[in-house]
């Protein structure tokens, strides 16, 4: 049974339809990815995974359960990365991780997670006076603090510098090999490329193709995943890419 | 009824509480100018003296409800909308909601640490113009209490409906600093109620911090606070209670 399974899920806000009809399922030790153009609707996808939106139609479900239903299940397993969700100016990284623990039957040890981090040295800083990456550090900390089954991380790695995001990647890898399913949301094609095992491609609320970096290039015959990218959201560029 | 408080709530109580402390500005306004006030209007020597256009009483007397109303419409109106606003503003409610923890129970703890902050700030004033003032404690302490719970719930009511519509931290300071000073006035900040004229007076009847004052310096005197005076601040804190529900958005 797949860990996470989406049916024909469909979302609209009012008469805009984010999510048209998406379908993929995760299988439990990969890293997924959900990749898109902006606006594609893959953020409100992984809300819905996520339990913080209802799905107007279709089905989803997370290690077996109802995410809207069984809500409060769900977020003991599973652990979520959002894009801007920040914390009080004046929360300590240590406090945010010892409140966070305080949420979990079974938290964390929140100094092995620090160090696994490289947050240590900043247990006492406010959040307003971390870095960027420090920040996205944080979050992913605090998304691992439940000791997840299943992490969702939306966007980990925008608006971080090069060195930060070979850190995040490494970091994302360490946390599959510990047993974690992953499913990262991005539109970074290189980062999908060597990270997910297997990516799913959505535009304008559709999938439009499902498998395999290395499948996906092959059979579009580009060299990239970015060329496979463009050849299926942007065919008016078609003339512009590498074959 | 179950009055056990779980684990996470308990955190999360004691996370507001320290944040609350951290902020310089939030402490001097409700428990620091208070006091100054106090200090300064009593140092008035005809404060101390009993008037005849207060039917006999001290200025000083009847002043200290007014601060009374002032600390609960200080933490209300100007602490906790921009704190609310603010967290939903930076995706802070947001993240919580994918948590096992409700984000109504950070809504919760907040309420609480500023009922906290409500009670020493309180305590304080009444402490002081006790002892440096000889103001005596409410002669109706029961009477008293239930003025500051009818007052709290209307300013909460509306300082939540405030933390309901501001879509940023600015704009919910602002609207708090804006209702903040008229509301003080009809409460007496700068002119006591007993030396309103009479439509003014009746106005400031309506108005939740006119009650507010109304309702306390009846219990302070010890009579029983006005059916008038709680009915006008229950019908507020039960609208704008209802309102905010409605209103609130979590992102």
């Amino acid at each position: 049974m797949p860990v996470i399974s989406v049916e024909h899920l469909r979302k609209q806000y009012g008469e805009r339809v984010a999510v048209a009809d998406v379908s993929f399922a995760v299988e439990a030790g990969e890293i997924f990815g959900l990749l898109g153009p902006n606006g594609a609707g893959k953020t409100t996808a992984v809300e819905c995974v996520a339990g913080l939106r209802v799905p107007d139609g279709g089905t989803v479900r997370v290690l077996g359960l109802d995410p809207h239903r069984d809500g409060a299940e769900l977020h003991q397993r599973v652990g979520v990365q959002l894009q801007a969700s920040e914390l009080p100016e004046r929360m300590r990284v240590g406090e945010a991780l010892d409140l966070h623990c305080a949420f979990y039957r079974d938290p964390a040890d929140p100094d092995r997670l620090l160090d696994l981090l490289g947050l240590t040295e900043q247990r006492g800083v406010a959040f307003k006076k971390l870095s960027g990456g420090q920040r996205q550090r944080l979050s992913i900390a605090l998304a691992l603090v439940g000791n997840p089954e299943v992490a969702l991380l939306d966007e980990l790695t925008t608006g971080l510098d090069p060195g930060a995001r070979r850190e995040a990647w490494a970091l994302i890898r360490a946390i599959r090999d510990s047993g974690v399913t992953v499913l990262l949301v991005t539109h970074f094609m290189d980062e999908a490329q060597r990270l997910c095992d297997r990516v799913a491609v959505v535009d304008r609320g559709r999938v439009v193709a499902l498998d395999s970096p290395a499948e996906l290039t092959a059979s579009l015959g580009v060299p990239t995943l970015e060329d496979a990218f463009l050849a299926l959201t942007r065919p008016d560029l078609a003339e512009l890419l590498d074959r | 009824m179950n009055m056990t408080i779980s684990a996470p709530t308990k955190a999360l109580a004691r996370m507001e509480a320290r944040l609350f402390l951290r902020e310089p500005a939030a402490l001097f306004w409700t428990l620091g100018f208070p006091l100054i006030i106090l200090v300064a209007v009593g140092a008035v020597p005809s404060s101390r003296e009993a008037s005849r256009s207060l039917g006999g009483a001290r200025f000083i007397d009847v002043y200290v409800p007014v601060l009374a109303a002032f600390i609960i419409a200080m933490l209300a109106l100007n602490a906790l909308p921009p704190v609310l606003a603010g967290y939903r503003e930076r995706g802070i409610l947001r993240r919580l909601a994918t948590t096992p923890v409700s984000p109504t129970r950070v809504l919760g703890a907040q309420l609480a640490v500023q009922a906290a902050a409500a009670v020493v700030a309180l305590v304080l004033v009444l402490a002081v113009a006790r002892i440096a003032f000889d103001v005596p404690l409410p002669s109706e302490p029961v009477g008293y209490v239930i003025a500051l719970v009818f007052t709290a719930a209307a300013l909460f009511g509306i300082g939540l409906t405030i933390a309901a519509l501001a879509p940023t931290a600015r704009v919910a300071n602002a609207a708090g600093a804006v209702l903040f000073f008229p509301l003080m006035f009809f409460a007496g900040l700068w002119l006591p109620r007993a030396e309103m004229p009479a439509g003014l007076r009746h106005v400031s009847d309506g108005t939740p911090l006119g009650a507010a004052v109304g309702a306390l310096q009846d219990a302070a005197s010890g009579s029983w606070p006005g059916a008038l005076h709680l009915a006008v601040l229950a019908a507020y804190g039960l609208a704008f209670g209802v309102l905010a529900i409605r209103l609130f958005r979590w992102e």
